[in-house]
């Protein structure tokens, strides 16, 4: 069973493409970064799998059923980007009314409310809680009912430190437990060690899929090695101009250490030769992160994307 | 059936928290009991004139009460939750837009009806212990069929509350055309009918006439509550085009039953094609 499968999936609004040919799909114990700029379809593909609206075109199934099945929304847990609730309820009633609309154990309702840390704001009103209150709520809420999908909108918004620590470490148990997860984020370098698998999307359409290996493969950008050189660093740079087969490399001296631009597939070719010449007694080796990739798949232009609506 | 009542017992709770139900209650209670010991004023006497004239006057005074507050309690119901960022939530749950709807009409229609069956009940039951030799059977009569109709009327406009919270985008938006309703079915239909009626002399068709009254539920809510005491003579303006009516009693109850029927299955057919 698939958490959810899009196949050639395209969404229009007011004939404007909104989503075109998206393929997608997550499996149960795997979290899924869902990435993009600013009105890139991140929030119309969630809603598209939440059963909100109908794709125009393709394929999509949810938990093997359809989008919007209540048989299938139950198994659905979801935080939206913002989340709000009744200001003039409390925390617990709040959770309890949801908790009955999903048919979940009303027992599950202190539960989760001590497990996201709102053990003494329970019983306070909703419109006394900070914005990292309302989030933890609003996460007390996606957990209701155990759900085998569930699916985050930026869910570290307001958080402290600690408070986003524990969230990923919350994450990571259900994932292990089986549950597929979709992960909405802008804090790139936060979410980077947690997910299995990156989705990047531009302007409706799927720019990269796959985990962070598979990426830095797709994407080929450079590895960036910082060497400390035993002698003078000429000799180094002399060294790695003379190794054979490899694609004269970027070198630039910082602080008396060559930094050197090297492509993914000389990266060790380079390495040994230099290894064996002796002139190198530290080497550092920087991989490209999650946010190096995103902006090689986004494009320099990202901030003319930031300003679109939704 | 169960996430319509959950949706209605949160409704219902929230008018009893913020003292909706209460208010409206005594609102109903105080109107009812002045009117019942200074209706009579205008002759020049204080205290119980007859109950056919107490109910006359209620029914004049409630059909500019009873729609405002319908509105006041309903405009709000699906553009209230949409603007409070509820919504979208409420319809990732396993909760269709129907059931939602419907569970809201619940809430506020078991609200409003408590609320008039409280207020006008004990107003009912102190006319009945503090005035001498009133017919309790025909007080009694008379005050259900004004309470069961009070409630028709006031769910009527909670139907058509919803018509304009499933449409408006912002609140500002819904209170403007509720208000605006009240406006047309309360102030505007009556003197539109008659300007009509006037400026027509006479070559509309005199069969057609008392039926135009049925396009307006707070007039059949007027005819119900007056033909019933078989007083023609009660009618003033263009209400006495009722009394020409063929359908009686059971018909008015039905036309008003309508009004609540087709306004709530015209919001629902327009909140499903709203978009989230």
């Amino acid at each position: 069973m698939s958490c959810f499968r899009l196949e050639n999936v395209s969404y229009r609004y007011h004939k404007a493409p909104v989503l075109q040919g998206v393929d997608l799909r997550l499996e149960p114990g795997e979290i899924l970064g869902l990435f993009g700029h600013n009105g890139a379809g991140k929030t119309t593909t969630i809603k598209l799998i939440l059963g909100l609206m109908q794709p125009v075109g393709g394929f999509l199934s949810v938990l093997d059923g359809s989008a919007g099945d209540p048989q299938v929304t139950r198994h659905i847990g979801y935080l939206p980007e913002n989340v709000m609730f009744y200001p003039q309820l409390t925390g617990r009633e709040i959770l309890a009314h949801f908790a009955r609309l999903k048919g979940a154990d009303l027992r599950q309702v202190p539960e989760l409310l001590t497990q996201v840390g709102l053990d003494d704001a329970m019983d306070g009103r909703v419109k006394t809680y900070s914005k990292g209150m309302r989030q933890r709520l609003g996460l007390a809420q996606a957990l209701l009912g155990k759900p085998k999908l569930l699916m985050l909108d930026e869910p570290t918004v307001g958080l402290d430190p600690v408070a986003t620590a524990d969230l990923y470490r919350l994450l990571r148990t259900l994932r292990d437990s089986g549950t597929g997860i979709v992960l909405c984020s802008h804090v790139l370098p936060g979410v980077e060690p947690y997910i299995d698998r990156a989705a990047i999307l531009t302007d409706g359409a799927l720019k990269a899929s796959g985990n962070l290996e598979a990426l830095r493969r797709q994407a080929n950008m450079p590895v960036t090695l910082m060497l400390e050189p035993t002698g003078s660093l000429d000799s180094l740079e002399n060294a790695i101009r003379q190794c054979n087969g490899v694609t004269r490399p970027v070198m630039k001296n910082i602080n008396n250490r060559l930094q050197v631009d090297v492509r993914p597939a000389d990266k060790m070719p380079l390495l040994t030769a230099l290894m064996a010449s002796g002139e190198v007694a530290d080497v550092g080796i920087h991989q490209p992160t999650l946010e190096d990739i995103y902006v090689h798949f986004i494009g320099s232009g990202g901030l003319a994307h930031r300003g679109e609506v939704q | 059936m169960n996430s319509v009542w959950t949706i209605a017992r949160k409704e219902l709770s929230d008018s009893l928290r913020n003292r909706w139900l209460l208010a409206i209650a005594i609102v109903f209670a105080v109107l009812a009991a002045g009117i019942a010991w200074f209706g009579a004023a205008a002759s020049g006497q204080v205290g119980y004139a007859s109950t056919p004239a107490t109910i006359a006057s209620l029914a004049s005074l409630g059909i500019f009460l009873i729609p405002l507050i319908a509105l006041l309690l309903a405009y709000d119901a699906i553009v209230g939750e949409d603007e409070g960022g509820t919504l979208l939530l409420l319809m990732t749950y396993p909760l269709s837009r129907g059931q939602l709807l419907f569970g809201k009409f619940l809430g506020h229609g078991l609200t409003l009806a408590f609320a008039t069956i409280l207020g006008f009940g004990v107003a009912g039951i102190a006319i009945a212990v503090l005035v001498e030799d009133v017919g309790i059977t025909d007080l009694a009569l008379a005050m259900l069929r004004f309470i069961g109709s009070t409630i028709l009327l006031g769910w009527s406009f909670i139907a058509l509350a919803y018509v304009v919270s499933v449409r408006a985008s912002e609140k500002p938006v819904a209170a403007g055309l509720a208000l605006a309703i009240w406006f047309f079915f309360v102030l505007v239909f009556d003197l539109l009918l008659l300007g009509s009626l006037v400026a027509s002399e006479g070559k509309l068709n005199p069969e057609l006439l008392p039926w135009l009254l049925m396009l307006n539920p707070t007039d059949i809510y007027r005819l119900l509550n007056i033909l019933a005491f078989g007083e023609g003579r009660q009618l003033s303006g263009v209400l006495s085009l009722g009394s020409d009516l063929p359908i009686g009693q059971g018909g008015l109850w039905l036309a008003l039953l309508l009004w609540c029927v087709l306004p709530l299955t015209a919001a629902w057919a327009l909140f499903r094609n709203r978009r989230i």
